[in-house]
């Protein structure tokens, strides 16, 4: 994993700037702690049998896994996580973990818009050259 | 459409209390690659002004997972579990879960739209904390296509 921001969440805000972007890399073992740890123990998430039984291209990370690394890329910058005040997604293609070579997510998090006392950072998801997430933004308060 | 459209404004009872522990957070952050100190070190979220470990963000899916059993559970949903797909999800906060926190959720289904032979529903899980107050929101809207169980 690279991790890297650029300036505060209370420092001045332009839209379009770049504040941080990392590079996950999710391997089966990512898929099944994020079940023990959510709960979220559907098998399509840690069964090639049953990913295949359902026509799925393969076994998928969790929708919920990647919504919420997308948003641990902008804490650094943000400094405080109780500055965020919303945090929406949709979520339109899977993330297909391969059992050797796993998969790597690409989180690039810019301004949006910004007003007095918010900025909307919006976030775009991608694996393999496909946004996996349309609509990621998160509203922040910002003084 | 596959989806009983008499689910909008029942009345479900509150969730039993969530108390959120700090190894879940740490658990939960880890898994997440939520790598900051806020998440790990009680040290660290005291600077911030918290009591204990904050969760990250999307920690509240975890307390919200009591309010889907409940939907799933109502005998005339017509909501099969392997027949659903997550569309979208949407969290509003008050403020950030803290470790020690003990939660209760509030389920509400806010809206079934047909899609063809699928639905679309919206439902919205309210998460208080033990002193009554507003602490996030959880917005969720799921595709549930046909089929039996």
């Amino acid at each position: 994993m690279s991790a890297a921001s650029t300036g505060s969440a209370t420092g001045s805000l332009t839209v379009g700037d770049v504040v941080a972007e990392r590079t996950v890399h999710l391997t089966r073992e990512s898929l099944v702690r994020y079940a023990g740890a959510s709960g979220d123990f559907n098998p399509i998430h840690y069964r090639d049998d049953v990913a295949a039984a359902v026509g799925l291209p393969g076994v998928l990370a969790h929708g919920m896994l990647t919504m919420g690394l997308a948003v641990g890329t902008i804490e650094s910058w943000l400094g405080d996580t109780g500055r965020i005040l919303e945090y929406g997604v949709r979520f339109t293609k899977p993330v297909v973990v391969d059992p050797e070579t796993g998969a790597d997510v690409t989180v690039v998090a810019k301004v949006g818009a910004v007003d007095d006392e918010s900025a909307r950072i919006d976030l775009t998801v991608s694996y393999a050259g496909a946004t996996v997430l349309v609509k990621a933004q998160v509203r922040v308060r910002t003084v | 459409m596959p989806v009983n459209p008499e689910l909008v404004g029942r009345d479900f009872p509150p969730t039993a209390p969530y108390l959120v522990g700090r190894e879940k957070v740490r658990e939960f952050a880890r898994a997440v690659f939520a790598d900051d100190p806020q998440h790990v070190d009680p040290s660290a979220a005291q600077a911030l002004g918290y009591a204990d470990v904050v969760a990250p963000p999307t920690f509240a899916i975890v307390v919200t997972d009591a309010t889907l059993q409940q939907l799933l559970g109502e005998p005339d949903s017509g909501i099969v579990l392997k027949n659903v797909l997550h569309a979208e999800q949407k969290f509003r906060y008050s403020r950030p879960i803290v470790a020690g926190d003990e939660l209760t959720a509030k389920l509400s289904v806010t809206g079934i739209r047909a899609m063809g032979a699928a639905a679309m529903v919206t439902s919205e899980s309210d998460i208080t904390d033990a002193a009554g107050d507003h602490v996030v929101t959880a917005t969720s809207i799921l595709l549930v296509g046909e089929g039996d169980r």
